[in-house]
């Protein structure tokens, strides 16, 4: 992984962001009037470090509360509890103009480009609204910056004076970005941000991304159900199932060797056609969907659709254990159950 | 044997404030036999999802279709009146779309709506429609069917849906079934669930397939043919493991490129390479001229693509067609 040597602080601090035991949960009302009321536990208990320069990725199914983990980051939903360590300054109580300070350099980029843009007002103004709420610049500055930040992300000039619906949904991923870049962060959250975009589209942002992020030295928490997509473009990835991380690993090491069956699962629904996928699919594929995150049972999120689930797995909360080099997993028979053979397969006539 | 469905040159326009004829479609062919599926693939524009809705007779308010005939086992569907119509829609052949939140009625159970198909058209009882019903969501695999019968579309999670829809769409054994995008909706691991299902289901019906996608990547399972769409003509069609294994079109080539597949038991390289991209974007209706559709964005067009009109779909091995000048110097 590269860091950029340039960014990091005299303190010698490599990280950037540090989430702490972070619990997000919801009242979802009660059953009965006189019941205890129930909580959705969307996030509940997420810890990771993010190293500057690097891109952080999040992967799972809807529900898994990836995204509830970024918007927490974020301080766009509140926290139950825990700490986010945002460039040496826990956030997570901060309020009013600390809080706008310390939000300059923590963006985001949603996934609907379409509801992120407002449809009355010009694009180059939007851009341009970072700058003017954080007061960055003069306005001869804020305006050259708008020029620059459209031509950065590949929009021309003209662009700033036309409206939201003159520009298609690829254009307008590109001016979520260019406003995102606009007050200077040093960490973007990208949630979903390429997933909406057609696969033409969503490479010509993905390299866009890549390009900004070698210019910049930018950190990115790149949030996405596409593995294909993580594998290539992150670092460092977690797995997340039903509010918890199942695993944390370097990119290469995950995919190589992953230690969690819910990896497994999804691992072998992504894999290309061939003889591989439908090994793995065969084995290791759960079948139904997750279930309701309200109130959760106690053990491991994954034992009640897990192949490998034994009693204690049920009863039994499994923490995140280091099983090698920065690599954390979930699991309480992750030692019994080994490894997967992931190698790819001898071809027998033309794959489809 | 005769096709299931034949659609011969299908062109479909659409009336712009001016009044004017726009075309959305233009001659489009291809056929599928029983049991068989056809993937069209593109991006968003060039009209996959028209025409779909076409094949139903489903197109929306100023798009007409202006030439070509569909036959559906010998019925010619573009001279079908509307009651015939609407007694081919659900029956003969029938639809799965994208959202099944919004396809699916939220004011009657889903054992209604796929009770609704089987009273309609064949003339069922409430009560053996009813049983029926329970009957086609257990073979959509949804557990506890007798109870989940009596359940409102919002009470169901979007696979759960997805698969209620598959069992209406299926209810009366249709000839055809178009699915227009029905996993985008969904997580991967339910999205490979679903394709399994269909794949299995039609293994027992023997229905014929048009599944309308953007991830090229995704069909070459469950697909047998593969139509690629660009800005609304065929540009590349032929058999699915063909044309995943040597693409001609600089469009398909594209398509395959630009899609970061997971690669898994090799280590990821220590630099990231910029994606396989397609420069610009599909051209919006109306700026369609007569030339090659994809020649702005291509990176092999030369001087020869930009005097020549959109070159015919040309055969380059038995059955795989491509629409392009110079395919047989790109694939050498």
């Amino acid at each position: 992984m590269m860091i950029h040597e340039d960014l990091r602080p005299a303190d010698g601090d490599p990280y950037l962001l540090d989430v702490n035991d972070l619990v997000v949960h919801f009242r979802a009302g009660r059953k009965r009037l006189w019941d205890k009321p129930s909580f959705v536990h969307a996030v509940d208990g997420v810890s990771f470090r993010v190293k500057r320069g690097t891109t952080f990725g999040i992967v799972g199914e809807s529900g898994s509360g990836k995204s509830t983990t970024a918007q927490a980051i974020m301080r766009l939903v509140q926290a139950t509890s825990g700490q986010v360590v945002f460039r040496g300054e826990d956030i997570m109580p901060l309020t009013g103009e600390p809080l706008r300070k310390a939000r300059k350099h923590l963006q985001i980029v949603f996934q609907d480009p379409f509801s992120a843009l407002d449809p009355r007002r010009r694009a180059g103004d939007q851009i341009r609204e970072p700058l003017d709420l954080l007061e960055i610049g003069n306005r001869s500055e804020r305006d050259a910056r708008v020029r620059k930040l459209l031509a950065e992300v590949g929009l021309p000039p003209e662009a700033a004076d036309l409206f939201p619906h003159q520009f298609s949904g690829g254009q307008r991923q590109r001016l979520c970005i260019a406003r995102a870049l606009a007050p200077e962060p040093e960490l973007i959250v990208c949630d979903e941000a390429v997933s909406a975009l057609d696969v033409a589209i969503q490479a010509q942002i993905l390299n866009l991304l890549k390009k900004l992020q070698r210019e910049r030295g930018l950190t990115y928490i790149f949030i996405s159900h596409d593995l294909g997509v993580i594998q290539q473009f992150c670092d460092e990835i977690a797995v997340m199932y039903l509010g918890k991380i199942a695993e944390q690993a370097p990119a290469s090491a995950l995919f190589t060797a992953p230690r969690h069956p819910y990896t497994w699962s999804l691992v072998s629904a992504a894999v290309p056609p061939g003889p591989l996928r439908d090994e793995l699919k065969a084995k290791y594929l759960v079948k139904g969907e997750p279930p309701s995150p309200v109130d959760p049972p106690p053990g491991c999120r994954f034992a009640q659709r897990c192949p490998f689930a034994e009693a204690r797995c049920r009863e039994e909360l499994p923490f995140l254990d280091a099983t090698g080099h920065e690599h954390y997993v979930a699991c309480h028979r992750k030692d019994e159950i080994g490894v997967p053979d992931f190698t790819p397969r001898p071809v027998s006539g033309p794959i489809g | 044997m005769t096709p299931v469905l034949s659609v011969e040159n299908l062109s479909v326009s659409m009336t712009n404030r001016d009044g004017d004829l726009v075309p959305v479609l233009e001659n489009l062919s291809f056929n599928i036999d029983k049991g068989r599926t056809i993937a069209l693939v593109g991006e968003s524009g060039c009209g996959k999802s028209m025409t779909a809705l076409a094949i139903m007779r489903l197109l929306p308010e100023g798009f007409v279709i202006t030439g070509g005939r569909i036959v559906l086992d010998g019925e010619d569907l573009l001279a079908a009146r509307p009651k015939r119509m609407r007694a081919l829609r659900g029956d003969a052949m029938s639809m799965v779309f994208q959202e099944p939140m919004t396809a699916l009625n939220p004011l009657y159970t889903v054992g209604d709506q796929i009770a609704e198909v089987l009273y309609y058209h064949r003339r069922l009882s409430r009560k053996d429609a009813a049983e029926q019903a329970v009957q086609f969501l257990k073979a959509v695999q949804i557990p506890a069917a007798e109870q989940r019968a009596k359940a409102y579309p919002h009470q169901m999670s979007g696979g759960m849906r997805q698969r209620v829809m598959i069992a209406m769409a299926l209810a009366c054994r249709p000839k055809l079934l178009i699915a227009d995008e029905p996993t985008t909706a969904l997580d991967v691991t339910v999205q490979a669930q679903i394709f399994d299902l269909l794949a299995q289901l039609q293994d027992e019906t023997e229905t014929a397939i048009v599944l309308i996608t953007h991830d090229l990547g995704a069909v070459a399972e469950l697909a047998d043919e593969i139509a690629v769409l660009y800005a609304g003509r065929c540009i590349e069609t032929g058999p699915a493991h063909e044309i995943a294994a040597r693409p001609r079109h600089p469009y398909t080539r594209g398509l395959l490129g630009c899609v970061p597949h997971l690669a898994v038991g090799v280590a990821k390289p220590e630099v990231w390479t910029d994606l396989g991209e397609i420069p610009g974007m599909v051209p919006g209706l109306g700026n369609r001229g007569p030339d090659c559709a994809f020649l702005a964005r291509c990176a092999n067009a030369s001087e020869l693509c930009r005097s020549k009109p959109q070159p015919p779909l040309g055969h380059v091995e038995a059955g795989h067609a491509v629409s392009c000048w110079r395919a047989e110097e790109i694939a050498a």
